[in-house]
């Protein structure tokens, strides 16, 4: 067996930026394992100021191309209740789908191109088109009605158009919804063979105990509002959430840390499913069975697996919403009325595909903002992937470098960190104790 | 027939929304995959090969360390594409230019935020290195990637239109939003994206860049005529524009701003004027 093992990954693949793992292990004994954040740091939060509040959703959908329409819904949320703004029960609608568009979106090709590589031990999906045309035609007929459901409601995926403090700048046509109702219906087929190929996935058995956090709703397994939830008990107001981020600086990584109740805690499609999977549709529930999920589930490997649920969850509430709006009729309206008070203040908050994201916004009396501050899912993800990484590695120290190396990028990988937008991220190091 | 030209994409500071749209545009056109070969693309592939001849790059640079990455790129590719506002204009992240570095660094990450995160002014690609081909846009427009793409495949150099986005607007059947009281910078930006914010209800914010010979005064006296604050006239020229602009002389301030050696800059004013487009004859 290696006594000394270094892991040094530079620039960790299928992943959304830029990070690396360091993994010093000498005489048996684990002496480091880092999760390094390089992304370079973006300053969003600094920019942010002085810009008119009309900007504040434009600018932040640039944190990140996968999750811009929660940036933007974050992002109006925040400014929405600095201003007094109420939303119409239609704005709600339509921005629950254009969410719904990027979550399907973003797990998708979370799911389909970044996971399922490691399972199927190719380097990405591309060899798969011709060793499994029909698995990838799939994924790239289910992403692209994800991509269209956000096309139609809001203009694009990346950098949504239409969603405006207090409602829309557009409105779906009734033919436009009917056919998006009609391709949902169709592609419930997909979502049952893409359950059923996870299913087939041997997901590694690690497991570790931690806090779950997520954003819960009385009425439904919603992404939009609510309150801040823990597994280890009780809720509070989006507006405490720096009580559960105690956000704090790390010398290895350009994004900061986070910690509630515990060293670390985990955010995303596992930690939703531990907190809320009573309030998932049926279909949802039945994929969660078969994938052998189970709350509470400590398993980070099977975040991927919550994703794969989370997609037969949102597309059944897609195609809820379309025979609601169907039933209504969408008649253009006016955004809500904003109220411009001397340093208002207003906290937004959205369980993005990663995790729960808040922005808080103060905003002068002319309408400019005056302070900013962004918490991104990975950034809070980053201490509890580290203490993983901390759990497994000695379980793995029989087996060769590559082996552990690749077993280490898997794990971060399943947290589906989004590293550019960690505002403040991947590579595996294994440095060479002996040396060092 | 040659080989498959080999093609990498690399990444600056960005949001990595173009190189999304580049996997949403191999979704509509598999096809490109019969036509090039894809040696490097970190954010979707394990693979990994320092041999290309065509390099796409997004993001904008934003640290003396991006500069030797960018000369390294430079030297081995026979074409390098800036893909996206950030890489092409610089973007949103230039926004942050109108501060100190070390102003900006400290009110992000406290005290030990200079120590920790290396950071200067952000640029375009174009002032590192030199550029063949942009593909502007924030994001890039997925058709726009195709045709640049097949262009460059038939040897021919993509052209951007020289025109304003306003001739595009019209031939989409759009209301003009100027009229309608509502901002726009379509008269002053490089079309083609056929004028999809304004499609969609929402003026345009400029992120192809200011077209060629267009008249920024005048576009400023549009703006006031819809009574709009000097602070929101300046917001919306620097939201994808604050590089350009500086380079035209509205600088921002530059003490302390971590500006990098050898910068084209063509002329420095003390402050960031308020707006920030004061003709050179006004200032």
């Amino acid at each position: 067996m290696p006594e000394t093992i270094n892991v040094n990954i530079h620039h960790l693949t299928r992943v959304e930026g830029h990070g690396n793992i360091v993994v010093d292990v000498r005489d048996g004994i684990l002496e480091k394992c880092d999760l390094e954040i390089v992304e370079t740091p973006r300053f969003f939060e600094a920019m942010l100021r002085g810009r008119p509040y009309q900007q504040a959703s434009h600018i932040t959908s640039r944190i990140c191309g996968i999750c811009a329409v929660g940036h933007a819904t974050a992002s109006l949320r925040a400014t929405e209740h600095a201003l007094g703004v109420e939303p119409s029960e239609q704005t709600v609608m339509l921005r629950k789908l254009a969410f719904h568009g990027e979550m399907l979106d973003s797990h998708i090709l979370h799911a389909y191109m970044l996971i399922a590589p490691d399972f199927l031990g190719v380097g990405s999906v591309i060899p798969l088109a011709s060793s499994a045309p029909d698995v990838v035609k799939r994924a790239l007929r289910m992403k692209q009605l994800s991509g269209d459901l956000c096309r139609i409601i809001v203009g694009r995926h990346t950098h949504p158009i239409a969603m405006t403090v207090g409602g829309f700048t557009h409105f779906p046509s009734r033919s436009d919804l009917e056919q998006l109702r009609e391709r949902f219906e169709a592609i419930v087929a997909d979502v049952d063979a893409t359950v059923e190929l996870f299913g087939t996935l041997p997901w590694p058995s690690f497991e570790r105990e931690t806090e779950f956090i997520a954003l819960v709703q009385p009425d439904e397994y919603g992404f939009i509002d609510g309150r801040i939830a823990s597994s280890d008990g009780g809720t509070l107001p989006v507006e405490n959430y720096r009580q559960v981020t105690n956000e704090r600086l790390n010398p290895h990584s350009s994004a900061k840390h986070c910690a509630f109740h515990r060293d670390s805690y985990m955010v995303g499609s596992l930690a939703r499913y531990n907190l809320k999977h009573e309030q998932l549709h049926p279909r949802a529930k039945a994929a969660a069975e078969h994938l052998g999920l189970s709350a509470p589930c400590y398993r980070p490997y099977l975040n991927s697996a919550a994703q794969v649920v989370e997609i037969a969850h949102c597309v059944d509430d897609t195609i809820m919403l379309l025979d609601k709006l169907l039933a209504n009729g969408v008649q253009p309206e006016d955004p809500a009325p904003v109220t411009l008070t001397p340093g208002a203040r207003g906290v937004g908050s959205c369980d993005v595909p990663r995790g729960i994201l808040f922005h808080e916004y103060q905003i002068g009396e002319k309408g400019l903002i005056e302070e900013a501050n962004c918490i991104i899912p990975t950034g809070q993800n980053l201490g509890n992937i580290e203490l993983d990484m901390r759990a497994l590695v000695p379980t793995l120290l029989e087996e060769p470098q590559e082996q552990i190396a690749h077993k280490l990028e898997m794990l971060v990988r399943a947290y589906d960190p989004c590293i550019s937008c960690s505002t403040h991220f991947l590579n595996v190091e294994f440095v060479n104790g002996a040396e060092g | 027939m040659s080989a498959k030209p080999k093609v990498a994409f690399f990444d600056f500071t960005s949001c990595e929304g173009c190189q999304l749209t580049v996997v949403d545009a191999l979704q509509t056109h598999l096809g490109l995959l019969d036509l090039i070969e894809i040696v490097e693309f970190r954010e979707a592939m394990s693979e990994h090969s320092d041999d290309y001849q065509i390099a796409f790059v997004e993001g904008s640079c934003t640290r003396a360390s991006d500069e030797e990455r960018l000369r390294k790129i430079r030297k081995q590719a026979a074409l390098v594409v800036a893909l996206g506002a950030c890489a092409h204009l610089g973007g949103v992240n230039a926004m942050k230019n109108r501060w100190p570095i070390e102003e900006v660094q400290t009110y992000v990450y406290g005290e030990s935020g200079k120590e920790y995160y290396e950071s200067y002014m952000a640029r375009p690609i174009s002032a590192v290195i030199d550029v063949d081909v942009s593909i502007p846009g924030c994001p890039i427009d997925r058709l726009e990637f195709v045709r640049v793409v097949q262009q460059l495949l038939q040897g021919c150099t993509p052209k951007l239109p020289d025109y304003s986005l306003c001739v595009e607007c019209k031939l989409s059947e759009n209301a003009c939003l100027n009229k309608l009281g509502k901002p726009c910078l379509g008269p002053i930006t490089r079309a083609g994206c056929n004028a999809l914010c304004i499609s969609y209800g929402d003026g345009c914010e400029g992120c192809r860049g200011f077209a060629p010979e267009a008249n920024l005064d005048y576009m400023r006296q549009i703006l006031e005529e819809q009574n709009l604050p000097a602070e929101i006239i300046d917001a919306k020229f620097t939201l994808f524009n604050a590089y350009a602009l500086q380079e035209m002389g509205g600088d921002a301030p530059l003490a302390g701003n971590g500006s990098p050696n050898g910068s084209r800059r063509r002329s420095r004013k003390q402050n960031w004027p308020r707006s920030t487009f004061a003709s050179p004859e006004e200032a």
